[in-house]
């Protein structure tokens, strides 16, 4: 009976959708309050619906219902009670079902936080994003229904995929779609922006928080993914350029392009339509991203089983909304008015700029991404375009971007100046320097690239935090008043130096693991040692154990150094019962910033075992990087003149801290 | 500098560094993608030693050998065709005998044996590579039903 009660939840959620693309719309066209005050309360019953549906569908999960096909399929009564929840979205109909969820809770955000918005924009937000709604809910309806019953229920589930029975997945799935899906209200602020035919800066303000807070969401689902390949697969690889990671790593630089050119938009009104454009291209692709996923058309560690009727009505809501938005962008952009102008050298063209690069890398990774596709649909040769491919294309194309991104903060709305710039960088390209001639001392030498690469690493970090140390006026003024300027600046400022210093964190951490990572695989009997990155490694001996749905074969490791024991690993292989699967739980230890990574390989006759060892230098830097940019989005999201409900305020306040301090 | 020259400036900047992607995307097309292949195809592939390919199939039963060390030995078959390959390292947790596997690496000069520096074996026990399933399909190999392999 519950289980009825979450299905008919998601048929109501459907007509509350419905109710909420049609009214406001009209009510937004007749100038007629009542009706668009419909879609705001449409809204907000459709999230209270979907949130029923869906945990309705986490009861049945939680309870181990196995009448329930779903359920059935991806769960298992003996699993910890995590993977029972995380089980809900670890399959295609669950994860379709968090899927609308999130996009209803997005819509649901604009209605109870969009008063400051005018009445008519936020009836077509709320109408655009009910469309999306309602084909995304019809597409559970009528292909995959996670409340299908079984008529006579098995006592046992078949359970959830092992390498998904995880802390990682119970995170990144959510994380990754509040980032993706989050994206549709900047597409849907587009589309209403271009029914009404005006756009302006208020525009761009009222699109910015949505696009940093969906941003801040997807570098985190993004980065908590890698985090959970590189410790789950025991490849010890944190990037591997599939398919669907390509898929959401597309509308993330989408987004970093949107959030940077909303910004030119918001200040100088410049870039109007090449940001409303930008808006539509980021949610398309994350549209294209899910019929990626969902379609079955890539070979892919991610594919969910899937049917052809899945994927033919998602190209179909792929092609309706994506070329809906372009064909009215077409029409209607030629009615809005250019904006402001600015000097090639200029805080917009170092923006313009970052656009061009973000754009082009994020073309060159869809391209690699689909090119087999469509290679195999007209000569039917089948290829792999792997990591060289995208190592040499997006790699090289990103480079110039991060020379180029200390300067822009540094350089004048409207004129810049590029030597003064360059003057004030002095201090960060010299600690660069520093740096790559330290390592080039310390490692005697080494690939030029990799010093290269973590001297531009250190020189990004430098540089963004000169902007902070020439507006403190630190070595001018004293102490106190420096650190009252600090507080007086905009947040914003210190969100952008934090994304900035976590893109040179991450890059150090990419260029230290690529070139001087060690792999040893080496058979070993207990009591034998092995080196690597200058610890000993000492294997003890192999246990057998057993754990709720799995048993397993543990390897004991000491870490030693110079001849002190410093620290004990374990490293695993485990076989899942209900899905006959083995796995590797890789045995890691952190030293610093770098890592110890051990995983086993077979069996030898001998009574030894094959171990593979990594020294991973640096490795965590990538990550961290990560959580520095997100710490940006989120200190920047706190700025007052970005928050939601302070837009008076803000407009009073905005004058006087945006000017450079100079 | 004119409205007209500033303009310009951008414009050309702009394009230039998407000529520039272009081309780069054009090289790496041509020295840094990997062709995929069945045992079967590879008679009348005609390929140079050492460039790089996929190769697929399954791994022949019985043919799995462990030489000195981390060296393995095994055969990609499609069934009707064979290639010996050799593979140093450890094979992924569900590479077995009668499953499908992909192989990554090349052939070396004047040798009829496949020489991987990548296995790979996915994550689900009916897995199979699209790819293979697809080239055994089209060569009649009876897939045990599962007509739906991902």
């Amino acid at each position: 009976m519950i289980i009825e009660l979450g299905h008919y939840a998601l048929v109501l959620a459907l007509a509350t959708s419905l109710l909420q693309g049609v009214l406001p719309i009209i009510g937004a066209l007749r100038n007629d309050h009542a009706l668009m005050e419909i879609g705001t309360v449409a809204a907000k019953a459709t999230f209270l619906l979907m949130a029923l549906s869906f945990g309705v569908l986490t009861y049945a999960h939680v309870t181990s219902d196995f009448s329930v096909q779903n359920v059935w399929e991806n769960s298992h009564s003996q699993i910890p009670l995590i993977y029972k929840f995380s089980g809900v979205w670890g399959n295609h109909e669950g994860s379709m079902l968090l899927w609308v969820l999130i996009l209803t809770f997005f819509s649901a955000l604009v209605a109870v936080f969009g008063d400051n918005l005018p009445e008519t924009l936020k009836a077509n937000v709320l109408a655009v994003q009910a469309w999306i709604a309602v084909s995304f809910s019809l597409f559970i309806l009528l292909t995959s229904n996670p409340f299908n019953r079984l008529l006579n229920a098995p006592g046992e589930g078949q359970d959830l995929n092992p390498v998904l029975q995880d802390v990682g997945l119970a995170i990144h799935p959510p994380l990754l779609y509040l980032g993706y899906v989050g994206f549709s209200v900047c597409f849907s602020f587009a589309i209403a922006a271009l029914i009404e035919g005006r756009i302006d800066a208020a525009w761009a303000r009222w699109v910015r928080p949505w696009t940093l807070a969906a941003w801040t969401c997807l570098t985190a689902g993004i980065s908590m993914g890698s985090y959970w390949a590189y410790y789950e697969l025991g490849w010890g690889g944190w990037w591997f350029w599939d398919p669907v990671e390509n898929a959401s790593f597309i509308p993330w630089l989408a987004g970093t392009a949107l959030l940077h050119s909303a910004l030119v938009m918001e200040k100088r009104e410049a870039l109007k339509i090449w940001t409303v454009l930008l808006a539509i291209m980021t949610f398309s692709m994350s549209l294209l991203g899910t019929f990626l996923v969902r379609s079955g058309v890539l070979t892919s560690v991610h594919a969910f089983a899937t049917d052809p009727t899945r994927g033919v009505f998602i190209l179909i809501i792929l092609i309706l909304f994506i070329g809906g938005a372009l064909s009215l962008f077409a029409f209607r952009a030629a009615h809005l008015k250019a904006g402001g102008l600015f000097a090639p050298i200029s805080r917009e063209g170092a923006l313009v700029l970052n656009n061009l690069i973000l754009t082009t890398a994020a073309a060159t990774v869809l391209i690699g991404t689909l090119y087999p596709l469509a290679l195999e649909a007209v000569t039917g040769a089948k290829i792999s375009v792997g990591p060289p491919f995208f190592n040499m294309t997006f790699g090289l194309l990103m480079l110039p971007l991060m020379l180029a991104v200390p300067f822009g903060p540094l350089l004048a709305w409207k004129r810049g100046d590029l030597l003064g710039a360059g003057q004030r960088l002095f201090a960060a390209v010299a600690f660069g320097l520093v740096v790559g001639s330290i390592i080039y001392y310390v490692q005697n030498g080494g690939p030029i690239m990799a010093l290269f690469g973590l001297a531009l690493g250190a020189y990004m970090i430098a540089g963004s935090l000169t902007e902070l140390y020439l507006r403190s006026g630190l070595g001018k003024v004293t102490g106190s008043v420096a650190l009252r300027r600090l507080s007086g600046l905009p947040r914003s400022v210190f969100g952008t130096a934090l994304a900035h210093i976590g893109l040179g964190v991450t890059l150090i951490g990419i260029v230290a693991v690529t070139a001087f990572e060690t792999e040893h695989i080496v058979e070993m009997k207990p009591g034998m040692t092995t080196d690597a990155g200058g610890y000993t490694l000492r294997f003890d001996g192999l246990r057998n154990g057993n754990g709720p749905n799995y048993s397993e074969e543990s390897g004991h490791f000491t870490i030693s150094q110079g001849g002190i024991e410093l620290a004990e690993v374990w490293s695993s292989k485990r076989f899942y019962t209900a899905r006959q699967m083995p796995t590797t739980e890789a045995g890691i230890r952190t030293f610093g910033l770098s890592q110890l990574y051990v995983s086993l390989g077979d069996d030898m006759k001998d009574g030894g075992i094959v171990v593979r060892v990594w020294w991973k230098p640096m490795i965590l830097c990538i990550w961290l990087g990560t959580v520095f940019m997100m710490a940006g989005g989120a200190v920047s999201l706190s700025d007052r003149r970005l928050r939601v409900g302070a837009p008076a305020r803000a407009k009073k306040q905005k004058k006087p801290v945006l000017e450079p301090a100079q | 500098m004119t409205r007209k020259q500033k303009r310009l400036v951008i414009i050309g900047g702009g394009v230039s560094f998407i000529v520039a992607a272009v081309l780069l995307v054009m090289v790496a097309f041509s020295q840094a993608i990997a062709y995929f292949y069945v045992p079967g195809d590879l008679a009348k592939a005609d390929l140079a030693p050492g460039t790089r390919i996929r190769l697929g199939g399954l791994v022949e039963n019985g043919s799995l050998k462990r030489g000195d060390g981390m060296t393995i030995t095994f055969s990609v078959t499609d069934t009707l065709d064979k290639v010996p390959v050799t593979y140093t390292g450890i094979l992924p947790d569900l590479f077995r005998e009668g499953q499908g596997v992909v192989a990554e690496g090349s052939f070396k000069e004047g040798s009829p044996v496949f020489v991987a520096d990548t296995v790979l074996a996915k994550h689900d026990e009916t897995y199979m590579p699209k790819d293979v399933a697809d080239r055994l399909k089209a060569q009649g190999v009876n897939l045990g039903g599962k007509e739906n392999i991902q």
